[in-house]
């Protein structure tokens, strides 16, 4: 079976031309501390970009506001072109933001498989009657999610453990399984979450083609959060640095490198001096 | 790195073992079913063909009417396990719905609103007597009662599914208080008499099905009282639909969603699962099955009575539930057998067989003395275990509890009723010795049972580094577990 990753929503990204995904002066406040001040951030469409900065410079927090997990205290949210500011999670997934996590939330006990159709959700159609019933439109569904969720664990490499309990797998293979699972909601924007944390540089490497490789065939526009600076500058065509909940740079990978407040932010102050003499 | 073999469970096993492993269950069941009411039949129209001993341990140990109540339970179980075992909302009020079930059947199959007069494919016996009130047939009464409590699951489960955990507990808890409290005081809700308060609603109509005459004849008609055989078929029949139902929809978009927010709700809302709308449909689904169970309740009694709907029934509910496996079909019912049966025949029995043994002092003296015996033994063999394993404090703290009580007997004579106590102590020990129940789900078991893999590797394993190398071995090797460090490294 051939995928059509855009068949889901009427308003999908071939009819919007401009950025898959733009947030528009982001604020996220907890109590009196602000962990995202007014951050605007654009991913242009089939584009791969990623947010850096360091430990505490709430990147994490600007993904869970953009999936709709935080509240935004100001600031709006436009997927494909709509507005999507203060839906619940589920209504953003549907409009097309999948996401991965940092620390893996897979759903242990269910099988490979399982766990990609969940993602699918929004997509079957079938109710309670003719589940119970197995009514032909309901078989045919079914077989087709079956289908389209093999064929997406084959393009991650996980499809050998199409039966195993998501727990079951290698630590890489987890990774690749929420990739997967966050693929299958057929999304326009894909949100990495330390996608390399805890693989070995070998794997780090194969993972940028991977990267590549998701957005040329899946097409979709691709967000990472990442601590590897190998992989950053491999990877990525934009590059957003975050420090304290602020914007302090943003550029292409050489522009990032040489840039001084980035460098500031990850050694301090004295550390810019010592880059300096060297 | 030896144990890591035994750790990292094999790469073999089957997923959804409990639907795919065939037809074992379903067919195990029919043959019982089938074998009861051929017993049961030959017993009640050509009792020649019975051995009385035979006749009398059944009667005993085994009566029909028990079994179609424990049937009943199974309705009501199977429900609740697509609340708790699917979508792992833990509800502490289910009876709620077992009653709305029930009082659903008595407004419809009854004489309580006397100033209506409507029958409607009902009872010979109703028609005959043009009774006034409400008086439809049953088998529409199953589907109004299915339809009604699907509601009320809605609008008890809107406000409440927002809670989490423990504090969803609590409010159902609540709800399983206040409906049953409702009928109990419903005998005047702004001048409508809705539930005959106390006294309950009885009689309530008897079911037009097949039954059988005098003489074992195939007729059509009024169930009676002791037409238990036909009721018998009915309830494995609504049974198997319930059971039915919960396997078609666990492998299904639903099911899927449901076990998707019992293992982690925030990934689920994520992968958009809408959260409150898949809760509650569970809730729902799990009414309908409560409801059902209610229905077939009143007509089991030939009544509604609120005092049969008091929180003990949740409680009992949630432990078949637990007991017999969260979230498996075949566990469930086997657990909610077992435990009714429990309930309503074998403690009764023993308790009465005791008494009933000459002198009921000395008997309960008795029972006492042996207590005290079989406590010293468990205290003995738990100060052994200490030495070794923590394990070895359970039997002392049991041992302590069972010399307590079989002195407390032997001193204070017959009056003490250890039927509860038993049936506790049965719940104990399968919590602290078997807590997966007794037919788990292979999820569950694992996850009682064995650490995941990526638990296993924090840990300080380190199975990543190898498993291309493992992945590489047949399986043979693999499990063989010290081996792969010596060819690998």
């Amino acid at each position: 079976m051939t995928m059509a990753p855009h068949q889901a929503g009427p308003a999908g990204p071939e009819t919007h031309t401009g950025p898959a995904l733009h947030a528009d002066a982001l604020t996220v406040q907890f109590g009196g501390l602000i962990a995202v001040n007014g951050v605007s951030f654009t991913i242009p469409r089939y584009g791969i970009v990623s947010l850096i900065g360091p430990n505490g410079a709430g990147k994490t927090t600007f993904f869970n506001a953009l999936t709709g997990l935080y509240k935004l205290a100001s600031g709006q949210v436009l997927l494909d072109g709509r507005n999507i500011t203060g839906l619940p999670p589920h209504k953003i997934a549907a409009r097309g933001m999948a996401r991965t996590f940092q620390n893996i939330r897979l759903f242990g006990l269910m099988t490979a498989e399982e766990n990609v159709k969940v993602a699918m959700h929004g997509h079957l159609k079938s109710g309670v009657f003719s589940t119970i019933l197995r009514l032909p439109w309901q078989r045919k569904e079914e077989r087709a999610a079956h289908d389209e969720a093999l064929e997406l664990l084959d393009f991650v490499g996980v499809s050998k453990a199409a039966g195993e309990y998501a727990r079951n797998l290698s630590y890489g293979d987890q990774r690749r399984l929420e990739v997967a699972r966050a693929l299958a909601l057929r999304p326009s924007v894909l949100l990495l979450d330390e996608p390399t944390a805890g693989m070995n540089p070998r794997e780090s490497a194969i993972f940028t083609e991977f990267v590549h490789r998701v957005r040329d065939e899946k097409k979709v526009s691709i967000l990472l959060i990442e601590h590897d600076m190998s992989v950053v500058m491999r990877v990525s065509e934009r590059i957003t640095v975050l420090d304290r909940g602020e914007m302090i740079a943003e550029g292409g990978p050489e522009d990032i490198r040489s840039n001084e407040r980035v460098i500031e932010a990850y050694l301090g102050k004295s550390g810019t001096e010592a880059s300096r003499d060297r | 790195m030896a144990d890591i073999a035994t750790v990292a469970p094999p790469v073999t096993r089957k997923p959804r073992l409990a639907v795919k492993a065939g037809l074992g269950w379903p067919l195990g069941l029919l043959v019982a079913a089938v074998a009861l009411f051929l017993f049961y039949y030959l017993d009640k129209y050509f009792r020649g063909s019975i051995p009385t001993p035979l006749h009398d341990l059944m009667a005993y140990w085994l009566p029909l009417i028990k079994i179609n109540e424990a049937l009943v339970y199974v309705m009501a179980a199977l429900g609740l396990n697509v609340v708790v075992g699917y979508a792992g909302l833990l509800d502490l009020g289910f009876v709620a719905f077992w009653a709305i079930g029930g009082y659903t059947a008595g407004w419809l199959m009854s004489d309580i609103f006397h100033g209506v007069n409507f029958h409607f494919l009902t009872s010979a016996f109703t028609d005959a007597h043009k009774t006034p009130g409400i008086h439809i047939s049953w088998w529409l009464v199953l589907i109004a009662a299915a339809l009604v409590c699907a509601l009320a699951g809605v609008l008890v489960g809107a406000p409440t599914l927002r809670l989490r955990s423990d504090y969803l507990a609590l409010v159902t808890l609540g709800f399983g208080e206040i409906i049953p409290e409702i009928f109990y005081n419903g005998d005047n809700v702004a001048g409508v008499n809705i539930s005959n308060g106390t006294q309950g609603i009885q009689p309530v109509d008897a079911v037009r099905f097949f039954t059988f005459d005098d003489t074992g004849k195939l007729v059509w008609g009024d169930l009676d009282t002791f037409a238990d055989l036909p009721r018998f078929i009915i309830f494995c029949g609504l049974v198997a639909v319930v059971m039915f139902a919960s396997l078609r929809l666990r492998d299904g978009k639903l099911g899927r969603a449901w076990l998707a927010i019992r293992e982690d709700e925030l990934a689920a809302s994520a992968m958009g699962v809408p959260l409150m709308r898949t809760k509650l449909s569970a809730y729902s689904v799990g009414a309908v099955a409560g409801g059902i169970a209610g229905a077939a309740f009143a007509v089991h009694v030939a009544g509604v009575l609120p005092d049969r709907f008091r929180f003990d029934i949740s409680i009992t509910l949630l432990a078949m539930v637990v007991l017999g496996g969260m979230g498996n079909v075949w566990g469930v019912t086997i657990g909610a057998l077992v435990l009714a049966w429990t309930n309503s025949t074998a403690l009764p029995n023993f308790q009465d067989l005791l008494d009933s043994s000459g002198d009921s002092a000395s008997a309960a003296r008795l029972v006492g003395g042996i207590l005290v015996g079989v406590g010293v033994v468990l205290l003995a063999l738990g100060i052994a275990l200490l030495s070794r394993q923590r394990a070895g404090l359970f039997p002392i703290y049991l041992g302590t509890l069972v010399v307590a009580v079989g002195v407390l007997l032997s001193i204070k004579g017959p009056s003490l009723s250890f039927q509860f106590l038993v049936f506790g102590g049965i719940l104990v020990m399968m919590m602290l010795f078997r807590r997966e129940g007794l037919i788990p789900e292979a999820r569950t078991k694992l996850v009682l049972r064995e650490p995941g893999r990526t638990e296993a590797e924090a840990l300080g394993s380190d199975l990543e580094d190898n498993s291309p190398e493992l992945e590489a071995l047949p399986d043979a090797i693999v499990h063989a577990g010290g081996d792969i460090e010596g060819k690998t490294s």
